[in-house]
């Protein structure tokens, strides 16, 4: 070499060559810091990550940003002053979570609803799924880059929260499901505009299909990305969407059903491949499922009371508080005092839209939980981001959180 | 679904000599109580076992009795897709003595065994990354203890001049009011002012009168 170049220069000798290898600049990881504010986070998610190049070695996300202490909380109110709170923890699928501390409180006091109260219960039940899943739908062609189709599931949204605010009076923090049925009968001609949904909405779901499920570049983002086996699944405690997709065929409406769900005709969607694509297509198909549902629930709406009628855990009509000096005093002792429920402990889990959302209550036969934990499905979801995304590549972080479905009002509580 | 759970916990007493400690079946849902120590036994039992296959670990949580010589329970939910049965499993413990760490059988303990910490205090030995999850950076405490106020001791603002979040002792507007709403006459452990009187006098009438 030093012939042909002619500057004679002889080979340097060994040592200056491990000289020359230990000061040549050392090559490590790079820790970057991921959110809290960061549009892809899904809210105030703050990830550290350790990159090698643009390869994700090390994931850590580091959530409580939004911890507002609801256990504690619910701990100093009465359990009729404790459902708001579970609205409050996954905003996108309140009813849902109402649902579980409404069952968990029936359960432990032996109560159960009238049957137009549970199929009441069910039906908002899966307008609640179809509210969750449109919002990840869209929310998740957003991160990846499609804009319209979060337009457009933002439109029917609307329409699904109006319904909400017609039966319970708000279109968010619905405050509905109360142990022993739901607080108020459906207003007249609701159930006729929600049958008419029902029609227009399928059209609505093979818009945004037509623009995601076979669009080349949502492909390219989600097939074969964060993969899951099914054994995987079960170990991280995963549930809902992200376990069906895995090819697991668990669903607790159908395995433990709760309420009118037992008379309901549905199937269950389950994924084969347990990637992002899968679970995107895992929840499409679920919103059909409960347009289905919700057919069938006002099809088979029967009458009669929404709640229970026993003054001591549902409050005496309005009517008949005029006239009757006992109502009143149900009534003042309802909201003042509630109801004693009975000391014992229960888990009662049911199926919110993300998976698994369980209520573990410890009563001790006072007006107030001892302990209500509240065992949140993405919590389980999030932490197995590292597991996911070890060797994946920056940008697919951002599908595989999206896939996961994660709001942090219920992991950080 | 009882009959399942009832022999459920009949093979797990026979299959555990010893170490289940008690079991109830109420509201049709199986809960055993466990020494702390056997707790990995336990629980890769329940998850290996043919008859068993609980291997979804649902939840992990803490709940604090302070009257208790050893106050906390430490509660594990698991779900057997395979059985469609769900069983509780508690054990107890206190302030020092640390539960063996389930991450080894189950990956998703991890992040419930963190928070059991966070909010409790529990020690977890062997865990592999026991640090706060849900509390602030550097926060003090573990809030959901039953002696922990519920209004905390700090409070947080931004500090113009410091151009920084500052830390300061939590300032009450009002103060905290905890309403006792335990109607006297049903439901109620506490004697109200007076009431040892009427007990007494009925107590020295019944002695008086035989």
């Amino acid at each position: 070499m030093s012939d042909i170049a002619g500057f004679g220069a002889a080979p340097p000798p060994a040592s200056a060559v491990d000289e020359e290898l230990e000061s040549a600049p050392h090559i490590r990881n790079f820790t970057m810091n991921f959110g809290p504010q960061h549009p892809a986070a899904h809210g105030v998610m703050r990830m550290v990550l350790e990159m090698d190049g643009e390869v994700i070695e090390r994931a850590d996300p580091h959530i409580g940003l939004l911890h507002r202490g609801t256990e504690k909380l619910i701990e100093y109110k009465t359990y009729l002053q404790a459902i708001p709170y579970f609205d409050r923890l996954d905003y996108v699928s309140p009813m849902c979570q109402e649902h579980a501390f409404s069952l968990a409180v029936e359960k432990l006091m032996g109560i159960e609803p009238p049957p137009r109260g549970k199929y009441i219960r069910v039906l908002f039940a899966e307008v609640t799924r179809i509210l969750n899943h449109l919002l990840n739908v869209c929310a998740f062609g957003l991160d990846l880059g499609a804009i319209t189709p979060f337009l457009w599931g933002f439109e029917e949204r609307e329409r699904l929260m109006e319904f909400y605010e017609r039966a319970s009076g708000a279109r968010l923090h619905a405050n509905y499901f109360r142990p022993g049925g739901v607080h108020m009968d459906l207003p007249p001609r609701l159930v006729d505009d929600i049958a008419s949904f029902c029609e227009t909405f399928p059209q609505t779901i093979d818009d945004i299909e037509h623009l995601l499920t076979d669009n080349r570049i949502f492909r390219q983002r989600t097939v074969n990305i964060g993969v899951l086996s099914a054994a995987d699944a079960a170990d991280w405690g995963m549930s809902g969407p992200m376990l069906r997709a895995s090819g697991v065929a668990w669903d607790l409406r159908r395995a433990q059903p709760y309420d009118a769900y037992a008379e309901m005709d549905f199937d269950v969607p389950v994924g084969r491949n347990g990637d992002c694509f899968d679970r995107y297509l895992v929840r499409i198909e679920e919103m059909r499922q409960s347009v289905r549902i919700i057919r069938q629930c006002l099809e088979k709406l029967p009458p009669g009371p929404v709640k229970i009628n026993d003054r001591k855990v549902a409050p005496p009509p309005r009517a008949e508080m005029k006239s009757s000096m006992e109502a009143l005093i149900h009534h003042f002792k309802l909201y003042t005092e509630g109801y004693h429920v009975p000391a014992g402990e229960t888990y009662t889990a049911v199926e919110a839209p993300k998976g698994e959302f369980g209520v573990y209550l410890v009563a001790d036969g006072t007006n107030r939980p001892y302990r209500c934990k509240i065992r949140a499905p993405g919590f389980a979801f999030l932490q197995a981001t590292e597991f996911l995304c070890k060797g994946h590549m920056l940008a697919d972080l951002v599908a595989v959180v999206g896939s996961m479905d994660i709001v942090f009002g219920e992991i950080d509580r | 679904m009882d009959e399942n759970l009832e022999g459920l916990a009949e093979h797990l007493a026979a299959a555990l000599p010893g170490v289940v400690q008690g079991w109830t079946l109420r509201h049709g849902e199986l809960a055993i109580e466990v020494p702390r120590e056997a707790v990995l036994d336990v629980l890769s039992f329940l998850r290996d076992d043919p008859q068993c296959r609980f291997t979804v670990l649902c939840d992990i949580c803490g709940v604090d009795y302070p009257d208790r010589p050893q106050r906390f329970d430490v509660v594990y939910n698991l779900l057997s897709m395979s059985r469609n049965l769900r069983i509780r499993v508690k054990l107890q413990t206190d302030e020092e003595q640390p539960v063996p760490s389930v991450t080894g059988l189950f990956s998703a303990a991890g992040w419930w065994e963190r928070e059991a910490f966070d909010l409790y205090g529990i020690y977890f030995s062997e865990h592999p990354d026991l640090r706060r999850i849900l509390t602030d950076y550097g926060f003090d405490g573990h809030p959901l203890r039953k002696d922990f106020p519920l209004t905390g001791y700090v409070e947080l603002r931004y500090d113009e001049d410091q151009k920084r979040v500052v830390y300061e002792p939590v300032k009450l507007k009002q103060e905290f009011r905890s309403f006792d709403f335990l109607s006297p006459w049903e439901g109620m452990d506490s004697i109200l002012p007076g009431d040892e009187k009427a007990s007494a006098a009925a107590a020295e009438k019944d002695s008086k009168a035989p």
